[in-house]
C-alpha cells in the first residue's frame, strides 16, 4: 500500500483508487488514519452532506439512485456511503445497497462505497463521518449517506449530515408510530416514497398532523414530500427542498457569524469608552500618577486596580 | 501497517444469465465466515465489476457465471483490473465452466474455479488461505 501522504495527495486530486484506500484506512482505524484525516481536513467543508434514513424496504437505495441522477443532470458530482448492519454473531456483513445504483458505478462523477456498521450503534458506522470527509475533500459536491434503516435510536446521522431526509413508505406496518418515537425530531425533510401505492396520501396527512403538534416555533418547518423512486417522480422537488434547506443553514450561519461579529465590535466599543472615561476621570482628579506608581512599586497589580476603579464607578456588582 | 480488520469480497455476476442461486449461496457463506460481502446483482458488465471492486477496495473478487460466456468476459475483466492497477486482488470464479476451459482461465490469473456441488466451507477456506496480505 502506498504511503499515507501519497493516499492523502491522491484524495485531494480526486483519484478514485486513493479515495477507496483512504476510506479503508479510516474503517480499519490503522495507525495512519489520524494523520490522513489531518492532512485532508483543510480541504473539507465544500460538500453538502445529505443523510437518508428510514425503515428497511422504504426505498432509500432506490431513491438515492434517482437523487444521484438528478444531481448529475445538474452538473454536480456525488459521493455515496451506504451503510448496512454487521452481524453481531459472525462479524460478517452483506452489503447490498449498491445493487440499486449499479448503473451509475462507471460514472466518473460518482463514487459509491458500501460500509458495514462493524457493530457501531446508531444507524451508521464509526467511520462514516470521516469517510464523508474523504469524499468531500476529494471534491464531491454532494455526499449522500444511507443509514442502516431507522429504528428509534438511529439518530447518529445528524452528526454527519447537514440535511437529514427521513423516508418511509405506505404498507410497511405502523411505521408512523416508529417515526414518532425518535426520528421525528431529526428530520429536515420528510419523504413518503412509493407514492404509486394507494395509501401514500394518508401517510402524508398523518405526518403533517404530527408536525403541527411538534414544530410550532421551529424556524425551519420540515416539508413532507411524495416520491416514486422507481420512476423518479417527485425527485426534482426533493432536490429543490434540499437546496432550500442548505440555503436556510447558510443564512443561519451567516446570521450567527454577523451576530458574533457585532458582539465583538460592541465589546471593543465598550472597552474603549469605559477605559477612556475612567482614565480621564483619574487625570482630572490627579490620581492617575498615584495608581501608576503603585503598579511600578509592585504594591498593587493592574487587575486589582481596575476592579477597584470599576467598583467605584459602577457599584459593587461589577 | 497492521493487517486488515475485515476481508472485503465482491461477488459479481458478469454476463446476461440470471442464475443467481450459486452467487447468493457463496455470498452468504463468506458473510457467515465473518467477511464483508458486496453483491452487485445480475447482468454486470466487466467495466461495472472492475469499477465496483476499485471503489469498494475489495481484497477478493468472486465471479459467478453459468451462461458459458466466461471465455469472452473473464479476459476483459482481468485486463481492466490490470489497467486500473488492481493487481493485488484475489480473483476466483464458479458456476458452469467446462473442464477444458479451466487451464486457460487459470493462466489468465483466476486463482481457482469451483464447479457445481463444491462445498462452501472449501471455498471459505480457500479465500482465507489465499487472500493477499496488505503490507
Ligand atoms: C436452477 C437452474 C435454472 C433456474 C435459475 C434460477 C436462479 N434464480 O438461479 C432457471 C429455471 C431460471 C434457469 C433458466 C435457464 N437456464 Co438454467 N439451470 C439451472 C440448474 C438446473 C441449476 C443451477 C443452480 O441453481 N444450481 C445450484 C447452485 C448452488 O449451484 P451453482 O450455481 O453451480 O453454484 C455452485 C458452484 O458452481 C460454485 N459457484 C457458483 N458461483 C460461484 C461464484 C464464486 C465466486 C465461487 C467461489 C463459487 C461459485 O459454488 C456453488 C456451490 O457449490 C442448471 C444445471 C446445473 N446442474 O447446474 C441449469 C443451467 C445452468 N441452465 C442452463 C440454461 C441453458 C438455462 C436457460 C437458458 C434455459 C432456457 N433455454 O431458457 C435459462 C436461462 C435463464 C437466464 N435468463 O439466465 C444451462 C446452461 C448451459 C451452459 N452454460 O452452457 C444449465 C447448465 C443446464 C444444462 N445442463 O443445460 N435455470
Ligand atoms: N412500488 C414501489 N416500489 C419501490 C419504490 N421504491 C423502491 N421500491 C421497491 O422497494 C424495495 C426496497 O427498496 P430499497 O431501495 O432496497 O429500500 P431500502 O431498504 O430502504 O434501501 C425494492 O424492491 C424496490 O424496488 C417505489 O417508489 N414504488
Ligand atoms: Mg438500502
Amino acid at each position: 500500500m502506498p504511503k499515507i501522504q501519497e493516499i492523502a495527495r491522491g484524495v485531494l486530486a480526486g483519484d478514485r483508487r486513493s479515495i477507496a484506500r483512504a476510506i479503508t484506512t479510516i474503517e480499519d482505524n490503522t495507525a495512519e488514519a489520524q494523520e490522513l484525516i489531518a492532512s485532508i481536513f483543510p480541504r473539507t467543508g465544500n460538500a453538502h452532506v445529505i443523510g437518508l434514513t428510514g425503515p428497511p424496504g422504504s426505498g432509500k437505495s432506490t431513491l438515492i439512485d434517482k437523487i444521484i441522477r438528478e444531481y448529475r443532470q445538474r452538473g454536480k458530482t456525488v459521493g455515496v456511503i451506504a451503510v448496512d448492519p454487521t452481524s453481531p454473531f459472525t462479524g460478517g456483513a452483506f452489503l447490498g445497497d449498491r445493487i440499486r445504483m449499479q448503473e451509475l458505478s462507471t460514472d466518473q462523477g460518482v463514487f459509491i462505497r458500501s460500509m458495514a456498521t462493524r457493530s457501531y450503534l446508531g444507524g451508521i458506522a464509526k467511520a462514516t463521518k470521516n469517510a464523508a470527509k474523504v469524499l468531500d475533500a476529494a471534491g464531491k459536491d454532494i455526499v449522500i449517506v444511507e443509514t442502516v434503516g431507522a429504528g428509534q435510536s438511529e439518530v447518529e446521522i445528524i452528526k454527519v449530515a447537514q440535511t437529514t431526509v427521513v423516508i418511509f413508505a405506505p404498507g410497511l406496518g405502523d411505521e408512523i408510530q416508529a417515526i414518532k418515537a425518535g426520528i421525528m425530531e431529526i428530520a429536515d425533510i420528510f419523504v413518503v416514497n412509493k407514492a404509486d401505492r394507494a395509501n401514500a396520501n394518508k401517510a402524508v396527512m398523518d405526518i403533517q398532523a404530527m408536525l403541527q403538534l411538534n414544530n410550532k416555533e421551529k424556524m425551519w418547518k420540515p416539508p413532507v414530500l411524495k416520491t416514486t423512486a422507481l420512476t423518479g417522480e417527485g425527485v426534482p422537488q426533493l432536490i429543490e427542498k434540499i437546496g432550500e434547506h442548505r440555503l436556510f443553514l447558510e443564512k443561519r450561519l451567516e446570521r450567527k457569524r454577523s451576530g458574533e461579529k457585532a458582539e465583538a465590535e460592541l465589546v471593543e466599543a465598550i472597552k474603549e469608552k469605559v477605559a477612556s472615561s475612567i482614565i480621564e476621570e483619574l487625570k482630572r482628579e490627579g490620581k492617575l500618577e498615584e495608581f501608576l506608581q503603585k503598579i511600578l512599586e509592585k504594591k498593587m497589580d493592574p487587575a486589582s486596580i481596575a476592579e477597584k476603579l470599576l467598583n467605584k464607578k459602577f457599584g459593587k456588582q461589577v | 501497517m497492521q493487517n486488515r480488520k475485515k476481508i472485503r469480497v465482491l461477488i459479481a455476476k458478469p454476463g446476461l444469465d440470471s442464475h443467481d442461486r450459486g452467487a447468493k449461496i457463496i455470498a452468504r457463506a463468506l458473510r457467515d465466515a465473518g467477511m464483508e460481502v458486496i453483491y452487485t446483482g445480475l447482468k454486470q458488465t466487466p467495466e461495472q465489476i472492475v469499477e465496483t471492486a476499485l471503489q469498494e477496495d475489495v481484497d477478493v473478487i468472486g465471479l459467478s457465471i453459468l451462461s458459458g460466456a466466461h471465455k469472452t468476459l473473464f479476459p476483459i475483466i482481468i485486463d481492466l483490473l490490470k489497467q486500473k492497477g488492481l493487481t493485488d486482488v484475489l480473483v476466483v470464479a464458479g458456476g458452469i465452466i467446462p473442464e477444458e476451459d479451466i487451464p486457460g482461465m487459470k493462466k489468465l490469473g483466476i486463482k481457482e474455479i469451483f464447479g457445481p456441488g463444491t462445498r462452501t466451507d472449501k471455498i471459505v477456506q480457500f479465500v482465507f488461505e489465499n487472500v493477499p496480505k496488505r503490507t
